[in-house]
This record gives structure tokens, sequence and C-alpha cells, in this order.
């Protein structure tokens, strides 16, 4: 490793989804904060062996959701009683009945923009570049490869022991990844 | 990750000699028959409050068992294996169907109380009403009457017993059996709800009229039944039944399905009322008109609120509904609910200026109810607890969200 390059973490690759589960799940018990697991395709539970949690995502949705409706309310509120006044069918100005499918729809949308945008930020997307890709055999994630990478900002990373760990728990393959 | 299913035992899924609930029927049954009775003296020869309070009453309790029926139904026909453990829970709660044929003879005997069509020399002054007579008769009201609890003994009868017949025999054929026969029962559940939500509820004003109508009773039907499903289950888990059977991923579901009926009802109660408003036509609005006076009105506004508002915010997350109290509370909540829509619904055809709340309402909600879960509880304790040999078990035994 010459200056200028440094350590991203190490990269360890398992046999089958089954080896994978098991080994996140030691992974999380020995306390790793800032680790990710990659595979092809979604692994049931997975997040809860890593230990992730709850998403924060159905927050920001409510939030959004609640902001759309409410704002899709008062819009209708300052529309028909001050900038656009018109009698129809000899109803009141506020009229709120005539307001809730507009509330409802404006509700639904702003949900639902918030879930997906909401979404992609908690996953940091888009993200056009991993120091992972350096690695040749990381590209068998999108294929058939399951791996685990542990960062080497996470405070109990150690470049020998945590390769030694992740060669412990079952890894057909351990290296370490550099930032070039 | 696939996990390893451990069927139950047979002993472990029968309902102990014991067991507190085998006490419900007799305990129930008592205060059910005591309540209705009290309810009658009670009245005090008010017969056409008493009459309205109990019709109230009656189509509480029929609503619960009918959404039953039509979770037991829904379920064949899209061959659920989620729901297979709670499956035979939601079939007690519709066993006791045959029941409200007789809980309907009092309001046989009520009919001039209750529906002003009933009087001929009204009608006969009447032109809307005798253009309604082809079908506003008592006749034809009662054939239909017959015909609905035909149907509703039929399909409860029958879904149920090849359900337990399938605890004996196993395999995959009685499955498939019920499974066509549930697309047909289906469509006559549809209609003999919608007409029966017209003969006995929307007939109490018989001038007016929704397309809406049978909907309407139906949303507020299944809700309630899910409520119903959720807290037997609870109270079941509670005192010691289908330990490690039903998980928290079951209850979660059936607090999704809760929250989801909810905002059915809504969207069915909005539609209701939203195009007799935009429409504003004198023979529509009658309905709305009736109940914007005084406590109706208030009434109106509570039942915006919780019957949907708060549930919508409290049932929405995930967290509350795998909570066993919140669940319990969230369904007890609907259940009280649906009785207060029920009674907007009929009451202020007897007490027009306001909310006259009377001991008369509460003795033949609780007498109903009473007689419906002594049936409910009794129908329990004479099978399994679930549907111990249906082909899809496993699958439901191993069911988790994701």
């Amino acid at each position: 490793m010459s200056d200028g390059q440094k350590l991203f973490g190490a990269l360890a690759e398992f046999a089958n989804p089954a080896e994978l589960f098991h080994a996140c799940e030691k992974v999380r018990d020995a306390g790793y904060g800032a680790w990710d697991a990659h595979t092809p395709f979604p692994v049931h539970n997975l997040d809860r062996a890593m230990g992730l949690g709850s998403s924060k995502v159905p927050w920001i949705c409510l939030v959004t959701g609640l902001s759309g409706a409410i704002g899709g309310f008062l819009l209708q509120v300052w529309v028909s009683m001050h900038a656009s006044p018109l009698v129809i069918s000899a109803k009141p100005l506020m009229s709120w009945q005539a307001f809730v499918p507009v509330t409802f729809e404006l509700g639904v949308l702003c949900a639902a923009a918030g879930a997906v945008i909401g979404m992609l930020f908690v996953n940091r997307l888009p993200h056009h570049h991993s120091p992972l890709f350096e690695s040749e055999r990381f590209k068998k994630a999108s294929d058939d490869g399951f791996f685990i990478s542990i960062e080497a900002e996470d405070p109990k990373f150690d470049r020998e022991a945590t390769a030694q760990f992740l060669q412990g728990l079952g890894a057909s393959h351990v290296e370490l990844i550099v930032d070039g | 990750m696939g996990h390893h299913v451990t069927l139950p035992s047979n002993e472990s899924v029968q309902l102990p000699a014991g067991h507190r609930l085998r006490r419900f029927p007799l305990i129930f049954g008592v205060v059910g028959v005591l309540c209705l009775a009290g309810s009658w003296f009670a009245a005090g020869g008010d017969h056409k409050a008493f009459y309205h309070s109990y019709l109230t009453a009656f189509l509480f309790g029929l609503s619960i068992a009918l959404g039953a029926l039509f979770f037991t139904l829904f379920q064949h026909a899209a061959s659920a294996g989620w729901s297979v453990v709670v499956r035979r829970v939601a079939e007690n709660l519709m066993a006791p169907l045959p029941i409200f044929a007789l809980l309907f003879i009092p309001l046989w005997f009520g009919r001039h109380d209750l529906y002003h069509w009933t009087d001929l020399e009204h009608v006969a002054h009447d032109p809307v009403l005798l253009g309604k007579q082809g079908f506003l008769n008592e006749g034809f009201w009662m054939v239909r009457a017959a015909i609905y609890f035909g149907l509703w003994t039929l399909m409860s009868w029958w879904f149920r017993s090849k359900s337990i017949r399938q605890d004996s025999e196993g395999g995959t054929a009685l499955s498939r059996l019920m499974q066509m026969r549930s697309y047909p029962a289906i469509m006559a559940f549809a209609l003999t709800i919608s007409f029966a939500a017209i003969d006995w509820g929307m007939s109490l004003d018989p001038h007016w009229y929704s397309t809406m109508w049978g909907v309407y009773y139906f949303a507020g039907s299944i809700v309630s039944a899910f409520a119903m499903l959720g807290f037997s289950v609870l109270l079941m888990q509670r005192w010691g039944l289908l330990q490690g059977i039903v998980t928290k991923d079951h209850f979660h579901d059936i607090g999704k399905l809760v929250f989801a009926f909810t905002v059915f009802w809504a969207y069915i109660a909005f539609s209701q009322y939203f195009l007799i408003w935009y429409a504003n036509i004198p023979e529509e609005t009658s309905f709305f008109h009736r109940r914007a006076v005084n406590t109706w009105y208030v009434l109106g506004i509570y039942l915006m609120i919780g019957h949907f508002g708060l549930p919508f915010f409290f049932l929405m997350g995930r967290t509350l509904k795998k909570i066993p109290w919140s669940l319990a509370l969230g369904c007890v909540w609907i259940i009280t609910f649906h009785y207060l829509d029920l009674y907007y619904v009929v009451m202020p055809n007897v007490h027009k200026s306001g909310i006259t709340a009377s001991l008369v309402d509460g003795l033949t909600a609780i007498g109903v109810l009473s007689i419906y879960i002594a049936l409910a509880a009794w129908f329990l304790g004479k099978a399994a607890l679930i549907p111990q040999k249906d082909p899809r078990l496993p699958e439901s035994l191993a069911f988790q969200n994701f």
C-alpha cells in the first residue's frame, strides 16, 4: 500500500446464503457497526441476522404524507376562499367535503414520493462508486456470490484480527480492500 | 431461512375439560336471556323505542357473525396459508348464524313499530311507498328473510362441518372442495348481506334510498368481525390456548386487516355521504338531514374521529399491532364504534330530536352479544381449536412477516 491509498476494509466471501446468514449473526454479536452484507437476491430475515433494527422510511413516509394532506387541504381553502372564490351549486366557499378527494390524493402522492425518495436517501443511493468494486471477486455479488464487508473506519476493525475473524466464520475467501 | 415445523399434538389443540371457556356458554347464555328479558320490561311499554334498540343490537350481533362467515369464505377462495391457525376460530364465530333466525322473531312482532311501510292504510295515500309496494310488502319481506337465514345457515354449517371432517380425514380433497364452493358462496353472501341490510336497515326510512347501503353495512360487518377474531384469539392465548401456534406475525396480519377495513369503512361511509351532499337532492338528503340535528350531529362527528381517525393512526404502525394489549384495545374500540355506527343508523328514526340513551339500548346490545358469544364458545368446545389436518397448516405455523 503506497501513500495516498488507504485501507477501506475487509471483504469475505461465503459459499451460500445459509452460511452468510449465520456469519452475519456472529458479526452482529461481535459488535461491529460499519459493515454490510451483499447478496445477489433478497435473503429473508437477513436484516434481523444483521441486527439492523426497524427502517426509518415509514416515519419519512408519515411526515411527507401528512404534509401532503394538510398542504393539499390548505391549498384548496386558500384557492376557494381567497384566490378565486366561486359559488358552486349554492354551497359555502369553505366546503370541506369537496376538498376531501384532493386532500386524500395529495396525501397518497406525497406519502408514495416520500417513501421512494426516503428509501433512496436512507440507502444513500444513487451511489456511483464503492471501493469494493476494486475487487474482482465482488463482481459475483450480483450473480452467485455472498459477501460480508467490514469497513476499516469501524473502531473494532483491526487488519489482522478482523481478517482472521472472518476466516473463522467459514469464509471461503477473505481479502483486504484498498481504496485506490 | 427455512424453519422446521413440528405439528402440534392432538391434545394440545383441544379445549381442555375444565377450561374457563367451557363455562362461557352457560354464563353468557343466562346473561343474554336475562338481559333481553330485562330490556323488554325496562322499556316500560314503549314498544317503538324497544324494537329500535333491539334492531340495533340484532344488526350488531348479526354483522359480526356475517363478517366471520365472509372471512372463512375468502380464506378458502384465496387458498390462504397464513390464516389456517385462526380459521377455526372464525368458523366458530360464524357458526351461531342460525340463532339469528330465532332472534329475528321479535322483529316480526315489532314490524309495525319499526317499518311504517307495513301500514297499508298509510301506504295507500303515499305514491312513493305505493310504487315500492312490489318489493316492500310483508309477505315478500318474510320470504326474503327466510332465504337469507336459509343460505347463511347452509353456508356456515357446510363450511364448518367440512373443515371439521378434514380434522379426521386429512388430505387435499376437502380443501379443494371448499375452495370451489367458496366462489358461489361469496356471491350468495354478497347478495344476501346487501338485501338484508336494505330490508332491515334502509327500509326504516322507506322514502330514502342509497345505492351504497349494502356495502356500508358490509364494511362495518367485516371490520368488526376481524376485530372480534383478533380479540378472541388474543383472549384464548391469554388463557393458555394456541400457545406457540398463533404468533405475533398472525396478530400483525389480523391487525393489518382491521386497519385496512377501518379505512375501507371510512371510504364507503364518506362516499355515501359525499355523493348525497354533492347532488343535494331532497329525496336523498333526508337521511343526513335527520341526523344533522342536535346530538345526532355530534355523534356523526364522533364516528368520523372514533371509527376512522383515531384507529387509523393507532393501527398504522407495526409495533402496536404486535403488542397483545394494544391490539386488544384496538379491537374492542372498533367493535364499540361499530355498535355506535349502527346506533346512528337505526335510532334517529325513533328519537328524532337527539340521542336518548337508555338502559334498553345497553340491555339489548349486551343480550344479543352474550347469546352470540355463548354459542360461539359452545361451538369452540365441540372441535379442535385449529384445522389440524389442513394441508396448509405447516405453512401457517411457519408464517412470518418480513
